[in-house]
């Protein structure tokens, strides 16, 4: 038994919620479906370890003798990784922050609330651990059974660099909160994820494309030019890939270096994190928030006003704004691909369509979730005198809206350098935006727009089948962008995942339960 | 006006809705054309399940449902132009404003801009809130939140005005302001049909009071009429409330 208000005490009580809290994101909030949860589990791992099989499989025995361009690629992939799983850990202190839950019952309560917000720390880098294992630990599997149990080192260095990301988010989510305040440090921090989280691999990739001039990051990281402004191979800034290759001395000691930098940021931030979390507390007692522009009072069609409505709640929830936009980040190197392409050579617009249509599907399925599931007051728009086909029309409408003005921009650009490849990324942006909506449509449930970022846990089948629609829309661009009949076959294909989609969705089983019993009725007239 | 008078303003028939077990349990209702109707009933006995398929927000298994001679189930839209719908947790929108908000509602409804305009001002000067009209609701606090969805409840002048426990969660001063604008409502010829737990209310404001028991209506009529039929004549509502509810209870 630990004694109450311990470390100890703190962190079983953490791992209950922690625990509970992911099975309900797993299930769904379903019962009886943990065995279904195992068995995807299973499935997943599995299926990521064909994956490593057939990625690195040949790859084992790289390392025995680390070169220095090897020593290159790992330390690429610590960064890649490190700043995925910073990006994480700032979301996560963030929310410690800025979530309501228990944070009243332990402020209020006689115990050290510095001991939770540690134990809360330690929770955050073990998250981030767990999920870069769960992605990575195939891959090092596999070079381990291949290449020998030295690649298990690997373990101990994505451990490290977990623990480093998470000191140095609480560093900098607690830096941020005393420069900009409480109130602006939410946004704040979440576009700083964002950008961290996207920077690595971006910038990467914009920097081969201005050296290499194409979209390979390896062929990057091979150039003469990149070897060149390295380290020497015997320098210590190599130690974490050096263990990360099996090399257990450099492997402690970066393991040890990065545990005494967490252990001591966790002791100097952690008792902040209580005023942090009082004066986040305090935001919501702020000031009123005033219309700027004293607007006639006009009243429009319901269509419009429905629209206008989704619009003034996007534009006014900066949030929700970078929430949704957060993956138009990426369409940062296709659009310095397309500068680059008038000004050096053509020829690049096929790789950007894909690209164009595959964001606006993944841009589409969040907005269409906020407009028809995120509906914040569903009673009022249920019980208008409007048929519901037309209130579903005016809010996909909304969308539709929204991903065309984001989106104009690029194809007019893309227009100039070529002109057919502009409809067929105009036509694939409609397909992949109206799939993505209609998915949303077939899977509506009703909750909160502040539940946005929980959204995918309502229904994984939408969740995954959006994001193969959009793949399969990107595809079906690529091929007829390269000027291909056969597009008309993937776009078929497109379809038929939609179809497929169909059978599974809540809508196809409502009207069928409501025909049963319509059928029901009539029979018991006829009787 | 003799129309409305002698058609029902709300008319309800065997009406069912079954989830793990009855909520309810072929309800028969009728609720005259200009009164306050009162629909009390302990927790679970289907008061807001009930309510929820008149405005069009659940289908009933079985049943029919008129308002002011307009089947419901079969023209749902022309029932929902002439009704209004409020419920105990305030449905808004926070980013906002309430003149904002009663601008989309009267846009909902197709309610002409001058009218709508004037209405929303008149709403807003009545809830005393006037001076908050051009602030988003975000701040707000339960009662003022309320206040903004009652207003948008009444903004399109509805003919039946369905309210599920409006009161909960009102300070004294916030409750009386909503209570004043509900009778100067059923004081021009509207229809008004409310849940509510707080018994005094009701005892006060109804013209006819309903009591709902496991989906079904077990009693109905005025005060004295109840009264009568408990056999207690100086009885309060909460008394005969108690008291019919437990004889059913007990015949059940």
């Amino acid at each position: 038994m630990s004694v109450p208000g311990s470390l100890n005490w703190f962190a079983r009580h953490e791992m209950r919620l922690a625990w509970r809290d992911a099975l309900s994101m797993m299930t769904a909030g379903r019962r009886n479906r943990e065995r279904m949860v195992v068995v995807g589990v299973v499935i997943f791992a599995s299926f990521m370890h064909v994956v490593a099989v057939l990625a690195l499989g040949r790859l084992g025995k790289v390392g025995v003798v680390p070169s220095l361009q090897t020593l290159i690629y790992v330390t690429a992939a610590a960064f890649l990784s490190g700043s995925a799983m910073l990006s994480q850990a700032m979301e996560s202190v963030t929310r410690t922050f800025y979530s309501r839950s228990d944070l009243e019952l332990i402020l209020s309560s006689p115990i050290d609330a510095g001991r939770l917000f540690a134990v809360r720390i330690g929770a955050i880098a073990l998250s981030v651990s767990v999920m870069s294992l769960f992605l990575i630990g195939p891959f090092i599997d596999v070079l381990a059974w291949r290449g020998g149990l030295r690649w298990l080192g690997a373990y101990g260095a994505i451990a490290a660099v977990s623990l480093v990301a998470t000191a140095l988010a609480v560093i900098m989510t607690v830096t941020l909160f005393q420069t900009v305040g409480p109130k602006r440090t939410r946004l704040a921090a979440q576009i700083a994820a964002a950008v961290i989280g996207g920077l690595f691999v971006i910038g990467l990739q914009m920097a081969a494309m201005f050296s290499t001039g194409t979209m390979s990051r390896l062929a990057f990281l091979q150039s003469k030019t990149v070897v060149a402004h390295m380290p020497n191979i015997h320098s210590a800034f190599w130690w974490p890939a050096r263990g990360a290759l099996g090399d257990l001395g450099c492997l402690a000691a970066f393991f040890g270096a990065s545990a005494a930098l967490f252990l001591v940021v966790t002791a100097i931030y952690a008792p902040r994190f209580a005023d942090c979390a009082i004066a986040a507390a305090g935001t919501s007692l702020g000031a009123v928030r005033k219309s700027s522009v004293d607007r006639p009072f006009r009243v429009k069609s319901p269509a419009a006003t429905l629209r206008r409505k989704e619009r003034l709640l996007l534009i006014r929830d900066p949030w929700l704004v970078s929430q949704s936009l957060m993956q138009l980040l990426y369409l940062l190197p296709p659009t310095v691909l397309l500068w680059r392409s008038f000004t050096f050579e053509g020829g690049v617009a096929v790789i950007l369509v894909p690209v164009l249509i595959m964001s606006a599907g993944q841009l589409a399925g969040g907005l269409a979730w906020l407009t028809v599931s995120g509906e914040d007051a569903p009673d009022l728009v249920e019980t208008a005198p409007i048929p519901k086909s037309r209130l579903l029309r005016a809010k996909i409408a909304a969308v539709l809206e929204c991903i065309g003005i984001i989106f104009s921009p690029f194809v007019l650009a893309l227009a100039f350098v070529s002109p057919d490849k502009a409809i067929v990324a105009t036509v694939g942006i409609f397909a992949s935006a109206m799939s993505a909506a209609t998915i949303q449509l077939w899977f509506r449930s009703q909750a909160k727009r502040s539940q946005f970022r929980r959204r995918h846990t309502s229904s994984r089948i939408a969740t995954f089948s959006e994001a193969f629609t959009s793949i399969a829309w990107a595809a079906t661009g690529t091929v007829a962008a390269a000027g291909s009949w056969l597009a008309a076959v993937v776009a078929l294909f497109a379809l038929g995942i939609l179809g497929f989609v169909w059978l599974f969705s809540p809508v196809r089983t409502q009207a069928r339960l409501a025909t049963r019993k319509s059928r029901g009725v009539l029979a018991a007239r006829i009787s | 006006m003799y129309q409305d008078k002698i058609v029902p303003a709300l008319e309800i028939q065997g009406l069912c809705k079954r989830y793990e077990r009855p909520a309810v349990d072929g309800l028969d209702l009728r609720v005259r054309a200009g009164e306050f109707y009162m629909l009390l009933g302990p927790n679970g006995a289907g008061k807001t399940t009930t309510l929820r398929m008149v405005s069009g927000l659940l289908q009933p298994d079985d049943g029919a449902i008129a308002v002011f001679g307009i089947d419901s189930l079969a023209d749902p839209v022309a029932a929902k132009r002439i009704t209004g719908w409020l419920s105990d947790e305030p449905m808004i929108y926070d980013k906002l404003t309430p003149i904002e908000y009663l601008e989309f509602v009267a846009g909902l409804w197709s309610v002409e801009t001058a009218l709508a305009k004037s209405r929303a001002e008149e709403l807003l000067a009545w809830l005393g809130l006037e001076k908050h009209a051009q602030e988003r609701c975000e701040q707000f606090s339960r009662g003022m939140r309320q206040k903004v969805a009652l207003a948008g409840a009444l903004v399109h002048d509805p003919k039946l005005i369905i309210l599920d426990e409006p009161l909960t969660g009102l300070d004294a001063g916030s409750a009386r302001l909503v209570k004043n604008v509900l009778t100067e409502r059923v004081r021009a010829g509207n229809t008004v049909i409310m849940t509510t737990h707080i018994l005094e209310i009701a005892e006060r404001m109804a013209d006819r009071i309903g009591v709902i028991s496991s989906g079904r209506l077990i009693a109905e009529g005025t005060l004295a009429e109840l009264r009568d039929r408990v056999g207690q004549g100086d009885a309060t509502l909460e008394e005969m409330f108690l008291t019919i509810v437990e004889q059913d209870l007990a015949a059940a």
